[in-house]
C-alpha cells in the first residue's frame, strides 16, 4: 500500500464539487484504490451518490445526542458505499445557529483520532461554498489535505472564487504543505470556457487537470442518488470521470504552491478574452442608449 | 524607610524603567507614566495635574497587565451584587468557576433561598453547544432556575467569549422567557473580548440595566422628599453599610444601594429618589448621567474615605436638601468627632511619615489618598488599572505635586517603582500582595480590603487604621533580613 494521499475539493457553491469528487472518487476506487470522504457541510450531502442515500448519522449530530464526540464510536459514523468506499460526515448545525467551522474541526479530530485514517489510500475531503472562517480552511492546515483541486467553470464568480481559495492555499502553503493540485472545470457552456480555465489555472501557476463536458446524463444519474459510473458505466461521461481520476492519481505530489492574481489583474484577464467590458466602456454604452432612447 | 529619590525625581525614573522596553513599547507605554505636575493659575477646582497621563488603551501586547474584561466588569462587578437575582455565566465552566466569590460583596437574605451572591451558576458549554448553539441550553437552565429557586427575582445572563462568536440571540431567549415566567431576564452582552478592560463590561452592564430593567413596567414606590440612591458601592466587607447609616442618620432615606446588596426592586425604584450619590464614578456614572436626562434626577460624587472626606461630602450632600437635613449634618459629623480623636490619637502616632503606593482599579486610586492623609501618612505613586481620562482629572485635586502616575501599570514597571522607592507600604491587588512582600515591604489589598472591611464611613475608618497599622508595623518586618547580615 501506498503512502497516503489527502486530497480536498473546493469551490464557489452550487458549482458541483460534491457531483464530481463522488464520480471522481467513483472512478479511483475502480483503480483498486481505498477511499474515505470526509464531507466537510453542514448539509452533509458529500456522499449521497456513493452511499445511494442521505447520510443520516453524522458526527456532530451523533455526538450532540450521546453527549460529546468522546462518546462516539467510528462504526457509529463510518458507512460504506459503492464498492467499499468509507463514507462520513461531519454535519453540523441549521442555518443561521451555533458555529459549523468549530463543527469541521471537532469532526476531522474525531476520525482521524480514531483510525479512520488507517487502512486507507485515499482521503478525500469535500468542502462547503466559501473557507469562510478558520474552521473550513482546517482540511488545508495541519499537513491533512496535501493537494488542493478547485471546481470552477468559466463564469465570473467561479473564476474570482477559485483565485480566492488560491489564496487561502497560499496562506497555509509555507506553514503547512499543502499544494494547489490543478483546476478542474466543470463546463458550463460559458464563451471561451477552456481558454479562460486554461488562462487562469497559467495565472495561478498550475495546470487545467481536465476539462468535464456538460452532459445532462449527470443530471439523470443524481436524481437516482447514483454516480454515472453507477447509473451508465458505459457511458462518455463516465470515461471522462474515469480520465480525470486517472490524471488525478497520476498528480500525485506534483502540487504547486499557487501565485493569485488580484483583483485587477482578473478584471483584466476578462477585458483581454473580450468578454467583459470596461467600466468606461460600459458606461458610455449606457449613455448612448440613454439619449437615444431619449 | 522609604528612600527619598535625588534630583529628577521620578521623572529620571521612569526614564530608567523605560530604558528596559523596546523602542516602540518604550513610545507607548511613555505616555502612561507621569508625575503630578504644578497647578497652573486659573484651574478651576477640578485641578487636571495628571491628566496628561494617557488611559483605557489597548495594553501593549507582551507586558504582565494586571487589568481584567468585559465579563469581569459585567458579571463580577456591576451585576453580581445584585443579590436576589440570578447571574448565569453563560458559557464554559472556567469563567465563572474561577471568579467565583472574589469580590466579597456582603449581603443580608438567606442564600439559596431569596439570595445567590456566593452561588456560582453556568450554562456550562460543551463542544456541541459550540457547534449547535447555546440558546435552548440558556431556556433550559433558565427554567431549572426557576423551578428549584423559585424566590429568585429574576436572571441575568452574562456572556463570556464564545456567546458573541457562534451569535447566539441571548435577547429573544431573554424576553421568551420573560414572557413564560413572568421574571425580569437581563441579556448582557459582556464578552470578554471586547473592550480593552473590564471597564467596558462596566458600560455595557449599565446599559443593560437602562434598557431591561429601567425601562419596565416602573415601578409603584410611592417616593419622600429625601430619598437618595446610593450608586457604585459594592459592599465590600461591608461598605455600603457604614456608609448608608450615615445617610441615614443625616435623615436621607436611601431607595437603592447600586449594586452592593442590592435588589432587583431596589434598582426598579432608584430613578423616583431625589439625588444619587455615586462613589465608584468609573462604573457607574453612565446609568447616573441615564438617570438624569431621563427620569430627571441629578447626581453627586462624595467620597467616604476617611474622615475629612466624609465630613466634606456629608456637607456637600446635606447641602443639597433642607436647614434639617444641613444640621443633622453637623450634629453627625460632631458625633464621630470623638471616635475619629480616638482613632488619630491611637495610629497616628504609628503611621504618621510613612510613604504609601496605590495601584488598584478606577476609583480608590484618588479617592482613599485623604484616608492615608488623614493618617499623616504620604502618597507618592497612585495609578488605575482602567482609568479613563475624566478620573486622571479628578485625581489631581487629591495628591500633591510630583507624585508618580502609572496607568494599566505592567508587572515589571510596577516592581522596578516599588523597588527603587520602596515605600512602607503597598495597597494594591492578590498578583502583586506576594511579590511585594517578599521585597519586605508591607501590603494591604486593597481591592477586597485583605478579607478585612468596611473601610467606608468613620467604623470603616478605624478598621482602615488598624489595618494599615497591622500591617506596616508587623513585627515580621523586623526579622526581614537575615541575622548574620544584619547591620549593626
Amino acid at each position: 500500500m501506498s503512502a497516503l494521499r489527502q486530497i480536498a475539493f473546493y469551490g464557489k457553491g452550487g458549482i458541483g464539487k460534491s457531483t464530481t469528487s463522488q464520480n471522481t472518487l467513483a472512478a479511483l476506487v475502480e483503480m483498486d484504490q481505498k477511499i474515505l470522504i470526509v464531507g466537510c457541510d453542514p448539509k452533509a450531502d458529500s456522499t449521497r451518490l456513493i452511499l445511494n442515500s442521505k447520510a443520516q448519522d453524522t458526527v456532530l449530530h451523533l455526538a450532540a445526542e450521546m453527549g460529546s464526540v468522546e462518546d462516539l464510536e467510528l462504526e457509529d459514523v463510518m458507512q460504506v458505499g459503492y464498492k467499499g468506499i468509507k463514507c462520513t460526515e461531519s454535519g453540523g448545525p441549521e442555518p443561521g445557529v451555533g458555529c459549523a467551522g468549530r463543527g469541521v474541526i471537532t469532526a476531522i479530530n474525531f476520525l482521524e483520532e480514531n483510525g479512520a485514517y488507517d487502512d486507507v489510500d485515499y482521503v478525500s475531503y469535500d468542502v462547503l461554498g466559501d473557507v469562510v472562517c478558520g474552521g473550513f480552511a482546517m482540511p488545508i492546515r495541519e499537513n491533512k489535505a496535501q493537494e488542493i483541486y478547485i471546481v470552477m467553470s468559466g463564469e465570473m464568480m467561479a473564476l474570482y472564487a477559485a483565485n480566492n481559495i488560491a489564496k487561502g492555499i497560499l496562506k497555509y502553503a509555507n506553514s503547512g504543505g499543502v499544494r494547489l493540485g490543478g483546476l478542474i472545470c466543470n463546463e458550463r457552456q460559458t464563451d471561451r470556457e477552456l481558454d479562460l480555465a486554461e488562462e487562469l489555472a497559467k495565472k495561478l501557476g498550475t495546470k487545467l487537470i481536465h476539462f468535464v463536458p456538460r452532459d445532462n446524463i449527470v443530471q439523470h444519474a443524481e436524481l437516482r442518488r447514483q454516480t454515472v459510473l453507477q447509473y451508465a458505466p458505459e457511458s462518455q461521461q463516465a470515461e471522462e470521470y474515469r480520465q480525470l481520476a486517472r490524471k488525478i492519481h497520476e498528480n500525485s505530489g506534483k502540487g504547486v504552491v499557487p501565485t493569485p492574481v488580484t483583483m485587477e489583474e482578473l478584471e483584466q484577464m476578462l477585458l483581454d478574452f473580450g468578454i467583459m467590458q470596461s467600466e468606461e466602456d460600459r458606461l458610455a454604452q449606457i449613455a448612448a442608449q440613454e439619449t437615444k432612447s431619449a | 524607610m522609604a528612600k527619598d529619590l535625588e534630583d529628577g525625581g521620578y521623572e529620571t525614573l521612569i526614564e530608567e524603567v523605560l530604558a528596559a522596553y523596546p523602542k516602540k513599547a518604550q513610545k507607548k507605554r511613555a505616555k502612561h507614566l507621569s508625575t503630578a505636575g504644578a497647578v497652573e493659575e486659573g484651574e478651576t477646582e477640578i485641578v487636571s495635574k495628571c491628566d496628561t497621563v494617557k488611559s483605557n488603551v489597548k495594553s501593549v501586547p507582551g507586558v504582565m497587565t494586571i487589568r481584567g474584561c468585559a465579563y469581569a466588569g459585567s458579571k463580577g462587578v456591576v451585576w453580581g451584587p445584585v443579590k436576589d437575582m440570578v447571574h448565569i455565566s453563560h458559557g464554559p465552566v472556567g469563567c465563572g468557576h474561577y471568579s467565583w466569590s472574589q469580590r466579597r460583596n456582603y449581603y443580608t437574605g438567606t442564600t439559596g433561598v431569596d439570595s445567590f451572591v456566593t452561588f456560582q451558576f453556568t450554562t456550562d458549554f460543551q463542544e456541541k453547544d459550540i457547534v449547535f448553539g447555546g440558546d435552548k441550553k440558556l431556556e433550559k437552565t433558565i427554567d431549572e432556575i426557576n423551578e428549584l429557586f423559585p424566590l429568585a427575582k429574576g436572571v441575568s445572563v452574562q456572556s463570556e467569549c464564545p456567546i458573541g462568536l457562534i451569535g447566539d440571540d441571548i435577547e429573544a431567549v431573554s424576553r421568551k422567557k420573560k414572557k413564560d415566567i413572568g421574571k425580569t431576564i437581563v441579556p448582557v452582552r459582556c464578552e470578554g473580548f471586547r473592550g480593552v478592560s473590564q471597564s467596558l463590561g462596566h458600560h455595557i452592564a449599565n446599559d443593560a440595566i437602562r434598557d431591561w430593567v429601567l425601562e419596565g413596567e416602573g415601578s409603584d414606590y410611592e417616593p419622600s422628599p429625601y430619598d437618595v440612591n446610593i450608586i457604585g458601592d459594592y459592599n465590600i466587607g461591608g461598605d455600603a453599610w457604614s456608609s448608608r447609616i450615615l445617610l441615614e442618620q443625616i435623615g436621607l432615606n436611601v431607595v437603592g444601594s447600586w449594586s452592593g446588596d442590592a435588589t432587583l426592586a431596589e434598582m426598579e425604584n432608584a430613578p423616583k429618589a431625589k439625588l444619587n450619590l455615586i462613589h465608584c464614578y468609573r462604573s457607574m456614572n453612565y446609568i447616573c448621567r441615564h438617570m438624569e436626562e431621563k427620569h430627571g434626577v441629578p447626581w453627586m460624587e462624595y467620597n467616604f474615605f476617611g474622615p475629612s472626606q466624609i465630613a466634606a461630602s456629608l456637607r456637600a450632600i446635606a447641602a443639597k436638601f433642607d436647614k434639617t437635613i444641613q444640621d443633622n449634618a453637623e450634629k453627625v459629623i460632631a458625633k464621630y468627632q470623638p471616635l475619629v480623636d480616638e482613632i488619630l490619637a491611637k495610629y497616628k502616632p504609628r503611621l504618621e511619615g510613612k510613604k504609601v503606593m496605590l495601584y488598584v482599579g478606577g476609583l480608590r486610586p484618588r479617592h482613599v489618598v485623604t484616608a492615608y492623609h488623614d493618617l499623616g501618612m504620604e502618597i507618592v505613586g497612585t495609578g488605575y488599572e482602567f482609568a479613563h481620562g475624566d478620573d486622571y482629572k479628578r485625581t489631581g485635586e487629591y495628591i500633591k505635586e510630583g507624585t508618580l502616575i502609572y496607568d494599566d501599570v505592567t508587572g515589571y514597571e510596577l516592581e522596578k517603582f516599588i523597588e527603587t522607592i520602596r515605600p512602607d507600604l503597598v495597597g494594591s491587588g492578590i498578583k502583586e500582595k506576594y511579590p511585594v512582600q517578599k521585597m519586605g515591604i508591607p501590603f494591604r489589598q486593597m481591592h477586597s480590603w485583605d478579607y478585612s472591611g468596611p473601610y467606608h464611613g468613620y467604623d470603616g475608618f478605624a478598621i482602615f487604621a488598624r489595618d494599615m497599622d497591622l500591617a506596616i508595623n508587623n513585627p515580621v518586618w523586623g526579622m526581614f533580613d537575615a541575622p548574620w547580615k544584619k547591620s549593626a
